[in-house]
């Protein structure tokens, strides 16, 4: 693909390092990048209007139900439908036995995961049959009358049994292109990274910190939960409306499975209710497919909460061993660590999540003698893959825990002692990579730290105390007794889109023509919208690049090239980037137009540098040229495109060495708290970030970004985690009865600091900015509570017992 | 699965009596997380909202007599200075949507032992107004109306109609753990009130044994020695080695276990130091009042 040819204020990496990119196409056109529009979809979704995926309906349509495995680790000896088939209402009970191709299994990387269970289930809630009937409680009761017989086996769950001479095997026969380096069958992928010499710099520590950090399993809890609709089509093939998060990487699993051709399985995107990454595995769309195809009407399956919990894989729980040194004078010598990721029964994307702990693993700072090692086991513990932050967030709550103790050791302020060890542009990382762009850690900190405290003691009024205010809120459990203040800060560091090597594309198609007197854009992407504000920056991109009002943006499908996942803060980088790019082609192509009509009238159409601007062709002094509606007259002009961002290597699988990662991303935290030190209740008073962003295309957007993802690493901190049975692998807490996610009064106020340098290799200098703020909130807030209370507090989710000395 | 719908009291009470396994649904709390988790499919729901008198209620002398439905967000709004325990506990449920729909006689009726109004019943001492056609009205105290886990001492034919609760006579408090700053099932919970008339403190201890109970050893502990050293009388601050036994005895009383939710061992130690607070919180509020009643006269 030729780039397109374009007047010099247009190219990239021409402003100088460290400054906002200088954007002249487009900067008088209202509702442009950097503006704060309104999202299209917001008043819909404030007002309970907005129609989610579980919200479709289609005549004549059948109700899918999964029959889930009620235990951990079995053989199935046998299962039994006859009675759910002779269920009136009921068009079709499938098992694996039923399944229509040769392929049976998929998965984002290895393709490990059984559609449907084949003489073994492997984790607790795992599929064993699908009903359809009639109505949905029908089908419900159908699936529970469906007998399986199950010889139990023993179960796997942590590092010790999975890689014991005598385990089990989880995957016997593995043939992915991991099975050649791993130290164990039960071990999906390991990535070493060495560099520099860890044990020899260990003796030039005069101080050496180790510690164990154990990190919860976290759920998305999106709101929406897995829903979709699937309509049998004439040519035999199927029409899927579903909510996800990359429609491509579906279809991709989906079509081999149904054993149809990838053009007879076309996708459109239903409204998705959240993600987080809990989309990027395929959860019913299989499911839905194969029960329409057999049954030759619309299939329509929805999960409720509770099977939710089983519908889709969660984050990485971890085991994290660090030893840090550092000099008297405070300069770090090695960091020397080891990350145990659980990933549960099937690989989803473990082997990516390894890559970014062992690579992101020592954080934002400059050490040149590190030694580290990530794995992530196969166990029988629920299925574990992407989640915001992805590998990057377990590191980061280790290794600022690490910096803390070891700032302590040295005898230096917190803050001070990371910004002396802060990476900066140009610092190499452990894998080799130096980093190219700015990064600001220093600052970050310096910012986050110069913000106005919290007044102490908000609770106090004249008419006594607030509880609202209180550790334990409406609960009333103290008026002031008991509670303690604590400081804590964090910095961190995400890599931005996919990385090792992966062709990370996106595809743009962008029309513009002249609708009703007007000149209107379309910008048709299978980007898929998750909340993260793709649609409303699209938009903004059109109108400053094509300088129109009225854009439309066009449903998400398949029907354009693939826009790749909703995930690694990557959608307005690389999607943005295929926008903006497809416009600049549009752009010329209306330009050539607009020379060949009336380009004999004015010498300036010779010229190179034409903007399109308020629905004008207007020179760069800002002389009118020409309307866009007469240099269009009837004819539209489009253009689809794939966008790539630089390429990027692979690790070496034995010393981690590679140009790995795309871009960085950087954010820090100050969490002020107050905890209840005698009921080990806590209340996050405010939660403060510093980000750079390097272009804030919506700087609303932005803002709510990291005050989400603030919010998200705050639940880790305190209470979010998915409690399993260590004895029989089952999950305890599939509800939100039990699995709490933070309410508004666990909210704090999140103050936010947005830093916006440029970096050059990216469309308008921007940076991804929806996972980095997860990082650093969790280990912010662990920091504040061990402040508060003196403790050590090597786990998250902290809960009251762990602060009471009675867990 | 029926759906029953009777329009009056009567009615209600005859369908109960022909189908005994009815499960009454007012608010649907309980009964409808019930029956969306599959842990229970009932033959019959017996829906009681066109029972209008039930979400009534009437202060009288004495006591203030709460139909069973009366939602939680009333309770708040008009029965504070009443019933200002339960009114505290009313606070502590759920979120607000569920507090104007749920009731006490929801709670009663599930008798599970993290229901919030529990404690404050027994501290401010109730009894549960329970009818059945066959027999007629009968009034059961709330010391024995808990039998068992998610038992109640209601005969198959009957429904609660009404909770008669004593007016507060003195100060009252509610304090309830959970791991979330709203919307949270009780870790555990305490409810203390102090009668002044009876020259009593009562107690009630949620989610920290198979049923709601009463601490009373710590009870009978705190109210010799408020009547030795003449506390009553002289409105002295409680010495902190009383409030540290009477804490350590309603830890006693607590028979809790190990749950997703907490450990049995932060249970005790929880109650001990809610039992405390709240101890120290109506004392004062107590000796307040009483000095404040001196200074006026």
């Amino acid at each position: 693909m030729s780039s397109p040819k374009l007047p010099p204020a247009f190219a990239q990496g021409g402003a100088p390092t460290g400054a906002p990119t200088r954007i002249t196409q487009g900067s008088k056109t209202k509702g442009g990048i950097g503006e704060s529009t309104l999202r299209p979809d917001g008043i819909l979704k404030v007002t309970g209007e907005f129609a989610y995926s579980s919200d479709m309906w289609h005549e004549d349509m059948l109700w899918g139900q999964i029959l889930r495995s009620t235990v951990a680790h079995a053989e199935i000896l046998s299962i039994d439908t006859a009675e759910a088939l002779a269920t009136p209402g009921v068009y079709a009970v499938m098992t694996y036995d039923d399944l229509p191709a040769e392929v049976k299994h998929y998965g984002l990387e290895i393709q490990d995961t059984p559609v449907l269970a084949h003489g073994r289930v492997r984790h607790h809630g795992e599929p064993v049959a699908i009903v359809a009937a009639d109505h949905p409680e029908t089908a419900r009761r159908a699936a529970a009358k469906i007998k399986v017989e199950y010889r139990e086996l023993p179960v796997i769950t942590d590092e010790a049994s999975a890689t014991a001479p005598d385990a089990i095997l989880l995957h016997e026969g593995r043939t992915d292109h991991h099975v050649g380096h791993v130290p164990h069958p039960n071990i999906v992928h390991r990535q070493p990274i060495v560099r520099g010499d860890a044990e020899q710099a260990a003796a030039r520590a005069d101080f050496v910190v180790k510690g164990e950090y154990h990190f919860g399993m976290q759920d998305q809890a999106f709101l929406g939960p897995e829903s979709g609709l699937a309509v049998p089509e004439e040519d035999g093939g199927v029409h899927l409306y579903i909510a996800t998060q990359w429609l491509h990487s579906d279809l991709r699993q989906i079509a081999p499975v149904l054993g149809l051709p990838e053009d007879k399985v076309r996708m459109t995107l239903a409204g998705v209710g959240g993600a987080f990454g809990g989309r990027e595995d395929l959860s019913m769309q299989i499911h839905a497919c194969l029960l329409a195809l057999r049954t030759g009407k619309p299939v329509k399956i929805v999960y409720n909460r509770f099977e939710s919990f089983f519908g889709h894989v969660h984050r990485h729980p971890a085991k994290l061993y660090y030893e840090h040194g550092a000099t008297k004078d405070g300069k770090l010598t090695h960091v020397k660590c080891r990350i145990v990721l659980d990933g549960g029964a099937y690989a989803s994307a473990s082997p990516a999540v390894v890559g970014n702990a062992a690579s992101l693993g020592v954080g934002p700072y400059v050490v040149d003698d590190v030694d580290i090692e990530a794995v992530a086991l196969y166990t029988n513990n629920p299925p574990c893959g992407a989640m915001r932050g992805f590998g990057a967030v377990q590191a980061c709550f280790a290794y600022e825990a690490q910096m803390d103790r070891l700032a302590d050791a040295v005898g230096m302020d917190r803050v001070e002692f990371r910004q002396l060890n802060a990476m900066s542009q140009g610092t190499v990382m452990p894998t080799g990579q130096p980093v190219d762009s700015p990064a600001p850690v220093a600052e970050l900190l310096r910012r986050v730290k110069a913000m106005p405290m919290p007044p102490e003691r908000q609770w106090e009024s004249s008419e006594g105390a607030d509880v609202r205010q209180l550790p334990g809120g409406l609960s009333n459990t103290t008026h002031g007794e008991g509670v303690v203040r604590g400081v804590g800060y964090a910095v961190g560091i995400k890599n931005v889109g996919f990385s090792e090597g992966f062709d990370d594309y996106s595809t743009a198609r962008v029309r513009v023509e002249v609708v009703a007197g007007e000149p209107v854009a379309t910008v048709h992407t299978a980007m898929a919208e998750v909340g993260q504000g793709g649609v409303t920056v699209h938009a903004q991109i059109a109108r400053t690049e094509l300088g129109v009002a009225r854009v439309t943006i066009h449903p998400a499908d398949t029907q354009v090239g693939s826009a790749g996942s909703t995930s690694a803060s990557r959608q307005t980088y690389v999607t943005g980037g295929a926008v903006k790019n497809a416009c600049e082609l549009v752009r010329e192509k209306v330009l050539d137009i607009g020379r060949r009509r009336f380009g004999s009238y004015h010498p300036a159409w010779a010229s190179a540098e034409l903007l399109l601007e308020g629905g004008k062709v207007v020179t760069d002094g800002g002389e009118v040229l020409a309307d866009l509606v007469d240099v269009l007259e009837d004819e539209a002009v489009e253009v689809e495109r794939e966008w790539r961002h630089r390429p990027t290597e692979p690790f070496d699988l034995r010393t981690g060495q590679g140009n790995g990662h795309v871009q960085y991303s950087f954010a820090a935290h100050r969490a002020v708290v107050e905890v209840d030190t005698e009921l080990g209740l806590v209340k996050v008073i405010e939660l403060a970030c510093a980000q750079d962003v390097g272009k804030a295309l919506n700087p609303l957007s932005v803002v709510g970004q990291i005050q989400g993802g603030t919010t998200q690493g705050l639940g880790i901190a305190v209470m979010e985690e998915i409690v399993v049975d260590p004895v029989t692998a089952k999950v305890r807490n599939p509800s939100f009865t039990d699995y709490l996610i933070p309410t508004i009064l666990d909210t704090p106020v999140i103050p936010v600091d947005v830093l916006e340098l440029a970096d050059d290799h990216a469309p308008y200098g921007l940076r991804g900015i929806g996972e980095a703020p997860t990082l650093s909130s969790t280990p912010a807030v662990l920091a504040a509570i061990r402040n508060a209370t003196g403790l050590e507090l090597n786990r998250t989710p902290v809960r009251p017992e762990h602060l009471t000395g009675t867990a | 699965m029926d759906f029953l719908r009777p329009a009056s009291w009567e009615e209600a009470l005859a369908a109960k009596a022909e189908h005994p396994t009815a499960v009454p649904i007012a608010g649907g709390t309980d009964v409808m997380v019930e029956i969306n988790f599959d842990h229970r499919r009932p033959e019959y729901l017996l829906d009681l909202n066109r029972v209008g008198e039930l979400h009534e209620w009437e202060a009288g002398e004495d006591s203030v007599r709460l139909g069973a439905s009366v939602p939680y967000a009333k309770i708040m709004e008009h029965l504070r200075a009443e019933l200002p325990g339960l009114a505290l506990a009313s606070h502590t449920v759920a979120s607000p949507q569920i507090r104007n729909r749920g009731g006490v006689g929801g709670n009663l009726g599930t008798a599970s032992p993290a229901g919030d109004a529990h404690p404050a019943l027994l501290a401010a001492g109730a009894e549960v107004e329970a009818e059945s056609a066959a027999r007629g009205a009968r009034r059961i105290p709330i010391d024995d109306f808990y039998t068992g886990v998610k038992r109640n001492a209601l005969a198959p034919d009957e429904l609660i109609r009404a909770v008669h609760v004593k007016k507060a006579d003195g100060p009252q408090q509610y304090s309830k753990v959970g791991t979330r700053n709203a919307m949270v099932i009780a870790v555990c919970a305490f409810g203390l009130a102090l009668h002044p008339e009876t020259r009593t403190v009562r107690t009630g201890i949620g989610s920290a044994a198979p049923t709601p109970v009463r601490a009373r050893a710590a009870e009978e502990f705190l109210n010799a020695a408020l009547q030795e050293g003449g506390f009553w009388d002289n409105g002295k601050v409680i010495t902190p080695s009383v409030a540290k036994q009477f804490a350590q005895l309603c830890s006693a009383a607590c028979n809790p276990i190990d749950d997703v939710r907490g450990t049995a061992g932060y249970r005790r130690h929880a109650v001990g130091v809610m039992a405390r607070r709240t101890l120290t919180w109506t004392w004062e509020s107590y000796r307040g009042a009483r000095n404040a009643s001196k200074g006026a006269a």
